[in-house]
């Protein structure tokens, strides 16, 4: 067996009740290494393309990477594999805490889950002992209050949960999978086609190792990557003290911030939503997810008066004790995209996000869609049931209830703001790519994410190519962010290097601080397998072309790499970015031809031989 | 003055290096259901505490031996001798603080023995909530436990004043 896996694939198919346990297809995984890569090899195999992403056909995979487990730092993630609820297309969404690595000590490198329930059902999984539980009682509950049942259910306090908020349940589009309490497989829907499946959660507990083909070798490459992250500014002092928002005031200042669904770039209020004011005021700790030296996970807490501000009926005994967040994407979505720079409703409405299962990301950007059409009146109150005027605290916090319960109008907004903006006729004020919604960089502002928006396999998505490090943080060298040229080079590496570490277990922060080339000497410790630069940077490739593979054969191919006509046409109103579109049509061209692609954006044969692929 | 781990968990952000670290001495893999060494995870108050034996004076391990198996090592920490231990579990019973464990594959006691002087756990701590340093015998639990005490008392004279627990 490869060093890093336990060689052991659980099989759960929720329609016949059967549990299986088979071996893990080791030449996949020294192929694609782990997590998204292996992942997306297994759901080539056996999720058809065309089936619909609620059809009991769809499979639900969970995959580590070889590192996750391990001591190496942020060594936690898992990949969420699945046609998405959202897009239609192959969605990675991955997630820290402890859930991977405690799969892992149970036995298996991953979970495969296929067909339907024919009642709401749980997964415990505590090391070789695997059943599946009646979860009636859980069903309607939100993501907290089920933690803390199935822990005391299984009457095993150090269990581990991934599970649904009713946002999944009601098949909400972009609900999320959630474990410990606040972190999130969050986007694309996979929540959504977990609930599609009747299930509820997956309780694991193990209490086994990760054992690995060098560890003394592996000690040392994980020492010495441990120290580099101590010397970067980022993953050393920003992350852990401000937290992702530390992003707020530098992209806001670089006039890069989407404002009130994409109409303009620089949010008047972004101070107030910022990591040095969520530090100053809000903050209680920071929380480190496992094995991770970076810690950049914010645990909030509201005091008194600010807690009863907005009232929600949500699972109101949760809303006295410390949340985590915002998060800058989820500050920037619910804040400036929607024009609301109050802290506090901030901070309530991502603690619900995270109770309620669903992904802030796309919940805010749609509301904001919502209250684009509210504003230039094609929808009015008889629709909404209230008000959705741009800088609405208010909505945004009792929307997102209705939302997740598919109420009134978000029985709407649970569809997505493609879907909603088409339902009124008015298809030009979705923001997003493949259906998704764009995460908080403005295109015209920060060109190479347009490129990497418009071709990203899993529909607009900040974390398959995150050129912001070299346009606007200079990492790892300065560049223009108001230039197209360069960007098809700088997005094809940083798509194929992201997949590696994506495939890894290795949380994509380690970036900020390290290269994949630091990275590199953990993983050959690890697995055994002597990757070099250039045979990882392959697989890199070879994971971003089979999952291009994949979406064309689900019909998402040629033509589908598109950005909406008002970040082509509409130039920025003001501020730094001021008169700029984003030139996607001359980046594309050359995209694909450094792909090794057709002019019309196809894989070739030869690329498909080239990589052995499929 | 003998060389204590000191555990501030203020400064701890729950990333369990610690457990790995003590779990790969242990075993060489990572596992931490076998580090002797645990945080715990109060998400409810924000709380993460690193928690293991602490060396105390009393030593209610040792005292409990029937067979002399633990002993005080060069470093001071209170260590299990392999070679004596019969694996009958009475200092597990003892310790007061749940810090001696018995280890199911090789049938004797298991404890903190501060790594022969280079504690991994400490060694491992990005953020310094575990330091070994130079420091009285350290009873960290000591101010902990007479805050609850404190506070189970009030509550008791509270009820007690309300005509009992309702």
């Amino acid at each position: 067996m490869i060093g890093g896996w336990t060689g052991t694939v659980l099989r759960v198919n929720l329609t016949r009740g059967t549990i299986k346990k088979e071996p893990l297809r080791e030449d996949w995984a020294r192929d694609y290494v782990g997590g998204r890569g292996l992942g997306t090899r297994y759901a080539w195999e056996e999720i058809d393309p065309t089936v619909d992403p609620f059809s009991p056909k769809n499979k639900l995979l969970f995959v580590t990477g070889p590192l996750t487990g391990t001591n190496a730092s942020c060594g936690a993630r898992y990949m969420v594999v699945t046609k998405g609820a959202l897009t239609g297309a192959i969605t990675t969404s991955n997630s820290g805490g402890h859930w991977g690595p405690e799969l892992k000590f149970a036995g298996y490198d991953m979970l495969i889950v296929d067909g339907r329930a024919t009642q709401p059902c749980y997964l415990w999984i505590h090391n070789d002992e695997v059943e599946l539980r009646d979860a009636t009682h859980l069903w309607g509950k939100g993501v907290w209050e089920t933690e803390e049942t199935l822990r005391k259910e299984t009457g095993v306090p150090d269990t581990i949960v991934a599970s649904i908020g009713p946002a999944g349940e009601n098949l909400v589009r972009f609900a999320a999978i959630l474990n410990d309490l606040h972190r999130a497989a969050g986007r694309s829907g996979v929540g959504a086609v977990m609930g599609s499946k009747l299930l509820k959660a997956i309780a694991v507990r193990g209490t086994g190792g990760v054992r690995l083909a060098d560890p003394r070798g592996f000690m040392a490459a994980s020492w010495a990557m441990k120290a580099k992250l101590k010397e970067s500014a980022v993953t050393a002092e920003g992350l852990p003290v401000y937290g992702t928002a530390v992003l707020v005031n530098v992209i806001n200042e670089h006039g890069a911030m989407p404002t009130r669904n994409h109409l303009e770039t620089v949010f008047e209020k972004a101070e107030d939503m910022s990591g040095e004011t969520l530090t100053d005021t809000r903050l209680v700790a920071n929380k480190a997810c496992f094995a991770c030296t970076i810690a950049c996970g914010r645990v909030t807490m509201l005091p008194g008066e600010a807690s009863n501000k907005f009232s929600v009926s949500t699972s109101p005994r949760n809303w006295k004790i410390a949340g985590e967040g915002p998060e800058y994407e989820n500050a920037w979505a619910m804040g400036a995209d929607c024009g609301i720079g109050d802290l506090d409703a901030l901070i309530k409405a991502g603690w619900l996000c995270n109770d309620l299962g669903m992904d802030p990301i796309t919940y805010g950007a749609t509301l904001a869609a919502a209250m684009e059409m509210y504003e230039k009146e094609i929808i009015s109150n008889s629709v909404t049931g209230m008000p959705l005027r741009f800088g609405s605290a208010e909505a945004l916090l009792a929307m997102a209830e209705q939302t997740a319960q598919r109420r009134g109008f978000g029985n709407l907004l649970a569809e997505g703001s493609k879907r909603l903006t088409a339902r009124f006729g008015h298809p030009e004020f979705f923001m997003g790519v493949r259906g998704q919604e764009f995460p908080a960089y403005d295109a015209r502002a920060v060109q190479g994410m347009g490129l990497g928006y418009a071709t990203s396999n899993r529909g607009a998505c900040h974390l398959k190519a995150y050129t912001v490090s070299p346009e606007i943080l200079g990492i790892p060298k300065k560049m223009d962010p108001h230039t197209h040229e360069g960007k098809a080079e700088i997005t094809k590496i940083f798509q194929d290097i992201t997949c590696a570490v994506d495939a890894t277990g290795l949380c994509l922060f380690l970036t900020f601080g390290v290269g994949l080339e630091e990275m590199l000497p953990q993983l050959v410790a690890a697995t055994g397998t002597p990757y070099t630069m250039e045979t990882l940077t392959q697989v890199g490739e070879r994971i971003w072309n089979l999952e291009r593979l994949w979406n064309e054969r689900a019909g998402l191919g040629k033509g589908s790499d598109v950005l909406p006509k008002r970040l082509l046409e509409e130039p920025v109103p003001s501020g730094p970015a001021k008169g700029l579109v984003s030139k996607l049509p001359q980046m594309l061209p050359e995209y694909y031809q450094l792909r090794g692609w057709t002019p019309e954006g196809e894989v070739t044969a030869e690329k498909r031989h080239e990589l052995g692929l499929p | 003055m003998a060389k204590q781990l000191r555990i501030v968990p203020e400064k701890c952000t729950g990333c369990i290096q610690c457990e790995l670290a003590c779990s790969f001495v242990q075993t060489g893999t990572f596992q931490p259901a076998r580090s002797l060494i645990r945080v715990h995870l109060f998400d409810d108050q924000a709380s993460y505490a690193p928690y293991t034996c602490f060396q105390c004076d009393e030593a209610w391990c040792l005292t409990a031996c029937p067979v002399n198996a633990i002993t005080i090592s060069p470093v001071g920490a209170k260590a299990v001798i392999d070679d004596l231990c019969v694996g009958c579990g009475l200092c597990t019973i003892a310790c007061p603080y749940g810090t001696i464990w018995y280890n199911p594959d090789t049938h004797k006691a298991i404890k903190c023995d501060l790594c022969a002087g280079e504690p991994a756990c400490a060694i491992a701590c990005p953020t310094a909530a575990i330091e070994y340093a130079e420091a009285p015998a350290a009873d960290w639990l000591g101010p902990w436990a007479e805050d609850l005490n404190k506070t189970y008392s009030e509550m008791q004279t509270a009820s007690v004043a309300h005509g009992g627990a309702q």
